[in-house]
């Protein structure tokens, strides 16, 4: 690989979009030549100052109240409800909007708005879980990316034995395993990094196998909810909807693949 | 969806500004009487606005000022929600951002008074030519990078030419891949890829002559 090649092909070696093989010349070019290897440190260091969340801002209150506004009827959401009294209210704004919707999906609208309450501090307990494991530097009890031994770690700790599967080749790497309560139970949190983004799995024992998965958006967090086998499970993490889609599928299907083995 | 003219030059003109607000003021009332299917206002609404920081970082970074990226991110929603029909995934983010882009630069396109298609030309060809914007030709080997407070950091990605400077808040600040750049700003991710190397390039030796 000459200097030039290895110029632009720097950057998405930095940026983690190089396939294993391409990576391993880059690689060996920049250990073999000073020049581009002192750039790549550089370049690494500016990658690194610029992950800062000091480069970030945060939307003003009043623009996000004003864009909030501009969907009215979705009021409902957890979102951006900061009174407890707003499930009721949609409760009635539900059957007020009777006419265009059909008794079905009223009644499960209804079901929904029902269960709010409860699922509203669940899923905020699993937010600030995930806050919390992110902030007091306790991210993993057990901290290894081998399956093999966060599974085992589990046992005598928890009431179920949670699946632990590495997605490491998926782009999700396993970084190990916690204790967390949510609702006062213990539960397993199985941490996740995405690049820079950190997921917290939290498995506990739960009723049914409800396959399909549920999205909520808690505090600009978005967490996903579906029950397997006995055990239901939370997934949050601040990457977007889709990515945490794909974490789901690829979980879902590995777990399923471990069970039939 | 398809975008229009893929490179712009950006000028800064913070004294210009619009009454936007009013307009958009307006278009609200007519998209709250346009919605009136629920389901599909909170599919949208859980959808995009998770984004609602990201989208505001990334204006800020492309017009500079909090009161024109306000503008900019209402007017983003708004556009967003009115053609929500058309969003067909996978990813959310990078068709928000790409309406944020074009809302951002149509602002840009009427303060300006460059004729852009000069500049797209010129852009062009400096993307695949020698060095344009006066890079360091050598990096001595002990020269290292320091670390620099957040608003010299800023002070810095804000005096990149503006297709170099959205590649890299793109990448660096919004932690978007090759290809989800590639579709905000219309363009192959050949170019993300040369954009980036150079915009990196400018980035580094500015930064190195900051320490």
């Amino acid at each position: 690989m000459t200097c030039e090649e290895s110029e632009i092909l720097l950057h998405a070696l930095l940026d983690n979009e190089l396939d294993a093989g391409h990576a391993r010349e880059v690689e060996a070019h920049v250990a073999a030549c000073p020049r581009c290897g002192v750039q790549l440190s550089q370049l690494r260091a500016v990658h690194t100052e610029m992950s800062s969340p000091q480069l970030r801002f945060s939307a003003p209150a009043g623009l996000r109240a004003r864009v909030e506004a501009t969907v009215p009827a979705a009021r409902a959401r957890v979102t951006a409800t900061p009174y407890p009294m707003a499930s009721r209210r949609t409760l009635l704004r539900g059957f007020a909007l009777g006419s265009v919707l059909s008794g079905a999906l009223a009644a499960s609208l209804m079901i929904t708005i029902m269960r709010s309450d409860q699922d509203q501090r669940i899923m905020g307990e699993v937010v600030t879980a995930h806050l919390r494991s992110l902030q007091v530097e306790h991210l993993t009890d057990v901290q290894t990316s081998d399956q093999h031994t966060v599974k085992p770690w589990f046992n005598g700790r928890l009431d179920v034995a949670p699946p632990v599967v590495d997605l490491t080749a998926q782009g999700f790497t396993l970084l190990g395993g916690r204790l967390d309560y949510i609702d006062g139970h213990a539960v397993a949190a199985i941490v996740y990094r995405r690049r820079n983004h950190v997921l917290n799995l939290f498995v506990a024992a739960g009723a049914g196998s409800e396959r399909e998965v549920k999205t909520e958006t808690v505090q600009g967090f978005t967490v996903k909810s579906w029950s397997d086998q006995g055990l239901s499970f939370r997934v949050v993490s601040d990457i977007n909807a889709e990515e945490l889609q794909e974490f789901v599928d690829r979980f879902q299907a590995a777990a399923r693949q471990g069970a039939s083995l | 969806m398809r975008r229009g003219p893929q490179h712009a030059i950006v000028l800064r003109d913070p004294q210009h500004r619009l009454p936007r607000k009013q307009e958009a003021e307006r278009e609200l009332m007519v998209d709250n009487a346009t919605i009136d299917d629920p389901v599909k206002a909170r599919r949208f609404r859980d959808a995009a606005l998770p984004h609602l920081d990201a989208a505001y970082t990334l204006a800020r970074y492309l017009l500079g000022n909090q009161a024109d990226a306000e503008d900019a991110v209402q007017e983003c929603y708004l556009r967003a929600l009115r053609h929500f029909d058309t969003f067909r995934g996978p990813a959310i983010k990078p068709w928000l951002f790409a309406i944020l882009r074009n809302v951002c630069r149509t602002e840009y396109a009427r303060r300006s008074v460059v004729d852009l298609r000069d500049v797209n030309a010129e852009l062009d060809k400096s993307d695949n030519t020698e060095p344009l914007w006066g890079e360091a030709p050598e990096t001595p080997e002990t020269t290292m990078i320091r670390k620099l407070d957040a608003g010299t950091i800023q002070r810095l990605v804000a005096a990149l030419p503006d297709p170099f400077r959205e590649v890299i808040v793109l990448r660096e600040i919004n932690d978007l891949s090759y290809r989800d750049i590639a579709e905000v700003i219309g363009a192959p991710v050949g170019t993300v890829m040369s954009r980036l190397a150079r915009a990196r390039s400018i980035l580094r030796t500015a930064w190195l002559a900051e320490g």
